[in-house]
């Protein structure tokens, strides 16, 4: 076996995941795409795990540990993407600029509405 | 090239496959099915490379439960089924190029650092067996850590997504 075919695989499927997270708009989808990043390092894990016939199997261990953290990162991204579509009705990234450090023309724009949809939300 | 090299680039190149159809697809539930074909194509590779319990946990955890936890995550915000311009947003040029130089920069350094290295793999070491107890002997204050912050996660989506505890009027 050459360990350079689930290298290259993993390098690649990563880079699917950056422009993932990178290029999507809808919240689930950046969710989908992390997932994509996570499922790469775990296929490097495996691979290297099985290169180097580690006697503890820690490579197969951590790998998984990282599902279960990405099952409850999961979990929990999703309960956080379901509140915010509670509060704005809305899931787009672009469009949740509320915590943005205000650029020079809008500088103006006043605080209260976030405070005041979050109160609606409720 | 070896018979397990050949498997393990075609189902790469399903893994890849999918995982690109997923990040470039316009209707969102397809987004989730090509997610499932990636994770299977990672699956057959982590049965090729002889991680087999690695393998199943993949299929029973990512296959069966993150997938359909997405799949109700689309439901629950009335994601618009069917296809739309709307899931990419304007700077997806910038993240090509963002992705293509992460890409070549991570190819380059694997084959320069691996290039043609090739050793023989035996089954039998991820086996239930081997796993299992590497994990309850060395590993196991990890694995604890690991139960309790699930438990953690759990509680922290149950109090997010209820909606009648909160915080009080006055805070």
């Amino acid at each position: 076996m050459h360990i350079v075919y689930p290298a290259v695989l993993s390098a690649l499927l990563f880079s699917v995941g950056v422009y993932g997270v990178l290029a999507r708009r809808n919240a689930i989808l950046v969710l989908m795409a992390v997932e994509l990043m996570l499922n790469a390092v775990n296929l490097n894990l495996v691979a290297f795990d099985v290169w180097w016939r580690d006697r503890l199997h820690g490579g197969q261990v951590l790998t998984l540990f990282t599902i279960v953290i990405a099952a409850a990162e999961i979990g929990l991204g999703l309960a956080i993407v379901l509140l915010v579509y509670r509060n704005r009705s809305t899931v787009d990234v672009d469009e949740l600029t509320t915590l943005r450090e205000n650029t020079a023309d809008d500088t103006a724009e006043p605080a209260a509405e976030p405070a005041e949809t979050v109160e609606a939300g409720r | 090239m070896t018979g397990q090299d050949v498997v393990l680039v075609l189902l790469g190149a399903v893994a890849l496959g999918g995982g690109v159809l997923c990040v470039t697809t316009r209707q969102i539930v397809h987004a989730a099915l090509w997610l499932v074909v990636a994770f299977g194509g990672l699956a057959g590779s982590y049965l090729v490379l002889t991680a087999e319990f690695v393998a199943w946990v993949q299929v029973l955890v990512y296959v069966g439960a993150v997938v359909v936890l997405l799949l109700f995550g689309i439901m629950l915000t009335r994601a618009p089924i069917g296809p739309g311009d709307g899931l990419d947003s304007e700077n997806r040029w910038v993240a090509l190029v963002v992705a293509v130089a992460t890409a070549a920069l991570l190819v380059t350094t694997v084959i320069l650092g691996f290039g043609y290295d090739r050793k023989d793999v035996h089954a039998g070491g991820g086996s239930a067996d081997a796993l299992g107890s590497s994990l309850f002997r060395t590993w196991v204050l990890p694995f604890e850590v690991a139960s309790v912050l699930l438990l953690a996660a759990l509680v922290g989506a149950i109090v997010l997504s209820r909606t009648d505890i909160g915080p009080k009027d006055g805070d």
